[in-house]
């Protein structure tokens, strides 16, 4: 099964289990999705339960507010990441915090998810990975797939969730089996232990990171797509790195991090977002002021580049074998 | 055409330089005011349309007017809702506990006992109205000026006042900004401070409460000034594609702090008009009629009930006082607006029609104001007693990192316990008696 599917199926399976789940957005409903990521809910739960919405994002997430002010537990759709800017205030000012600033009289139980990231020759508008931004926002959980196991488990987490989740589906690995490599296929999805998708329900709880490969020359913090990048260079290197994809970027799993850094002395952040306040910011401070006296080097830190997500140099953008490898060179000299 | 350059296109000529127009309101500080090129149609002129009628034709309603009560103070035309005394009585009386209530809670933020207040002063008939035309449970998505619900529901006052003066008994922990309430089990959604936001929630919300076969219905309020924000497209555009039930109220008082209503289009259209383009029913109503505030709801409550979708509804009111304690209206408004204002005051003007009926008469009146004003003495005394804002009374330091999710997770189990060391340096006799303080475990 690849991601795409296991998370269609997590969407049958809870649509199923739970008739106050709802699945809307743009072009989910008969159509199913332009990933097909909903496609078949509609014609197995109904028009009043999986359906189109105008193009309007402020709308689909105000009206998550509302439904889940109900007691429905919304699970919109947001066609690319790219473009949830419209409907960010209701996100930022309203999901989040409805839980505070009522102080628990209304919950907003929503499930965003949103395709994001790079790879597919989308251009600047259809491949940012903006979730730094909503790592910012306190009361948003923010949970980020990198198998298909992975992706229908954390999906029914994040939908049995009673707080607002911003499920961010890395769509360079949706279609699998993942070439597992930057810019040649080389491996695929069968050769991750994560491929395998068992039937029925089962949920992985948000909050929890998974621990990739175990090594001690070094921690990789990563998630999403580069989860697999990493792991095809380390493996190449021949560098027994232990890598931990994070799944839920917030909570994030601290203690699953400081073990590991604690254990191997040295800290490798890679994402595939742009560099300048991204999300590896954050977990470079975190490592630094946690795990100081541990550190035997510098913190290295992998990511896309400043700039807007170019269309025609893709693969000149992403933090691919190059940029990975001479961060791993730097920080094996020592 | 193409021109010598070989390009396509229309030659301009000699034109005049292109122009922006920047709105003005009519009347500046110490401008005598005339109403007269306002166009306020006469009680009982507007047809009363089927509640089942297609949306486009409530057309003529949506630039006319919504009224029933006459220059005489008597009930006319289609749209009386033809109330009994005592209803109407019981509607005077919330209206009159509301004024009360802005008044004292007024007073309160002046003598330092909150931060902010805001009242609805001369707008007390579309809240109250409106919650009395709504079933019980019919859920509301507030603006800030709709308080007059809270008490028509009968909302316990001295909640309101724990809320506004952030003490240790406010429901919402002291988190949310004065006037700004939740009450779930009164059908009144948690007041946001990002304007029209609650536009499209209650859209959803509709929506869920059809999507669930459930009868009841939801509506919202926004000023006409937040009328331009996004959001409240977004929720015409989903309440009219899914024909949700749900009515959606502009309450044009004609002010936005100091910007007038031209700054949200008003020159162009009236707020009402702009239902016919997304294909929803709307109505102009004289948001200091209660009766026809009353009409209008009921009526859009029972075509959203017939499955027979949306209604906006414009309330054509004046904000009689300043935008918040911290406005000055004398700055920007002149004083004369509010003294001529055709539409008269909504309370006098119910209790008129009562008089008129032989239903009420002067002394009554006075009566009725000196208990309404003792009803929130007792209130804010009794609010008092758990403390005003600024004076320790407050919840303790642990609740501020609680909610931001459903359990706390580390990063705010460590800032909270940083809190209270914080707290601890600050204030080493906090925990002595009288501060507020006693028993707060960290
Ligand atoms: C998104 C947003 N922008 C600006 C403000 C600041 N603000 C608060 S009230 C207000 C005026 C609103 O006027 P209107 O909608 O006409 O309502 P009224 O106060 O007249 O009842 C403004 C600009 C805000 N709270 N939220």
């Amino acid at each position: 099964m690849n991601m795409i599917e296991a998370i269609n199926d997590a969407l049958h399976v809870m649509m199923g289990h739970d008739p106050d789940v709802v699945v809307f957005g743009e072009d989910v409903g008969y159509f199913g999705g332009v990933f097909r990521a909903t496609a078949g809910l509609q014609a197995k739960f109904g028009k009043m339960r999986v359906f189109d919405t105008p193009i309007n994002e402020c709308g689909i997430i105000g009206a998550a507010v509302g439904m889940a002010a109900y007691g429905l537990r919304p699970v919109p759709e947001i066609q690319f990441a790219d473009y949830i800017y419209p409907g960010l205030d209701q996100l930022i000012s309203e999901a989040a915090r409805l839980r505070y600033r009522s102080a628990g009289e209304f919950t907003a139980p929503i499930t965003v998810r949103s395709p994001f990231g790079g790879g597919i020759f989308g251009g600047q508008t259809h491949s940012q990975s903006p979730e730094a931004l909503f790592t910012h926002v306190s009361g948003l959980k923010t949970v980020i797939p990198s198998t298909p196991h992975d992706a229908k488990g954390l999906l029914i987490a994040a939908i049995e969730d009673n707080d607002p989740v911003i499920f961010f589906e890395p769509k360079r690995i949706y279609n699998g089996p993942f070439d597992g490599y930057y810019d040649h296929p080389s491996k695929t999805w069968k050769n991750y232990p994560g491929g395998q998708v068992p039937e029925g329900y089962y949920s992985i709880p948000l909050g929890k990171a998974r621990t990739v490969r175990e090594g001690s020359a070094m921690t990789v913090l990563v998630y999403g797509t580069m989860v697999h990048v990493a792991e095809a260079v380390l493996a190449e290197k021949g560098v027994d790195a232990e890598i931990l994809d994070l799944r839920t970027l917030w909570p994030l799993d601290i203690e699953a991090v400081e073990k590991s850094v604690q254990k191997t002395g040295k800290c490798l952040v890679i994402h595939e977002a742009t560099r300048t306040s991204g999300f590896g910011a954050e977990l470079v401070s975190l490592v630094q002021e946690r795990c100081f006296y541990h550190l035997e080097v510098p913190i290295e830190r992998v990511t896309g580049f400043d700039t807007p997500y170019p269309h025609s140099l893709e693969w000149a953008y992403f933090p691919g074998p190059v940029r990975i490898g001479d961060a791993v060179d730097r920080l094996m000299k020592e | 055409m193409v021109d010598q350059t070989g390009r396509i296109g229309m030659p301009r000529g000699n034109l005049p330089p292109l122009e922006l127009h920047v709105p003005e309101p009519r009347f500046r500080p110490g401008d005598p005011v005339d109403y007269s090129w306002l166009d306020i149609p006469g009680a009982g002129e507007l047809p009363r349309f089927d509640e089942a009628c297609e949306a486009r034709e409530t057309m003529p309603a949506t630039l006319g007017m919504v009224r029933v009560l006459d220059g005489k103070h008597r009930a006319v035309g289609p749209w009386d809702p033809r109330l009994d005394p005592e209803t109407l009585r019981r509607i005077l009386r919330t209206m009159a506990l509301t004024r009360a209530f802005d008044d004292r809670m007024y007073r309160g933020q002046r003598q330092g006992k909150t931060s902010f207040y805001m009242k609805c002063t001369g707008e007390e008939a579309v809240s109250v109205a409106h919650a009395y035309a709504l079933a019980g449970d019919d859920m509301v998505f507030p603006s800030y000026r709709q308080q007059g619900i809270l008490i028509a529901r009968d909302y316990p006052l001295v909640e309101m006042v724990n809320q506004i003066y952030s003490n240790r008994a406010d429901r919402l922990k002291g988190r949310q900004l004065p006037i700004m309430y939740s009450a779930r089990d009164y059908g009144f959604f948690t007041i946001s401070g990002n304007l029209a936001t609650q536009f499209p929630q209650a859209v959803g919300w509709a929506m869920a409460s059809a999507i669930k076969g459930d009868t009841r219905i939801a509506t919202s309020f926004v000023g006409e000034g937040s009328s331009a924000e996004g959001d409240f497209h977004a929720a015409m555009t989903f309440a009219a594609v899914y024909n949700a039930p749900v009515i959606l109220n502009v309450v044009n008082n004609q002010w936005a702090i100091s910007s007038f209503s031209g700054f949200a289009g008003a020159e162009r259209s009236t707020f009402a008009a702009r239902a016919v383009g997304y294909g929803i029913a709307g109505l102009r109503v004289d948001g200091n009629d209660a009766l026809a505030v009353y009409a209008a709801t009921q009526w859009a409550a029972n075509r959203a009930r017939a499955n027979k979708g949306p209604t906006l509804i414009e309330h054509f009111t004046y904000r009689a006082e300043g935008h918040s304690t911290s406005d000055d209206p004398s700055a920007y408004r002149s004083a004369h607006e509010r003294e001529e204002w055709p539409l008269g005051d909504p309370v006098m003007r119910l209790a008129r029609h009562l008089i008129a009926l032989g239903e009420w008469d002067d002394e009554r009146h006075a009566a009725m104001d000196r208990e309404v004003a003792e009803e929130v003495k007792a209130a804010a005394k009794a609010a008092e007693k758990n403390g005003v804002l600024g004076h320790g009374f407050h919840h303790p330091f642990h609740t501020m990192f609680e909610d931001v999710f459903e359990d706390l997770p580390w990063n705010l189990r460590e800032q909270a316990e940083q809190a209270i060391r914080e707290r601890e340096a600050k204030w080493p006799d906090a925990r002595s008696p009288g501060t507020g303080e006693e028993g707060e475990g960290a």
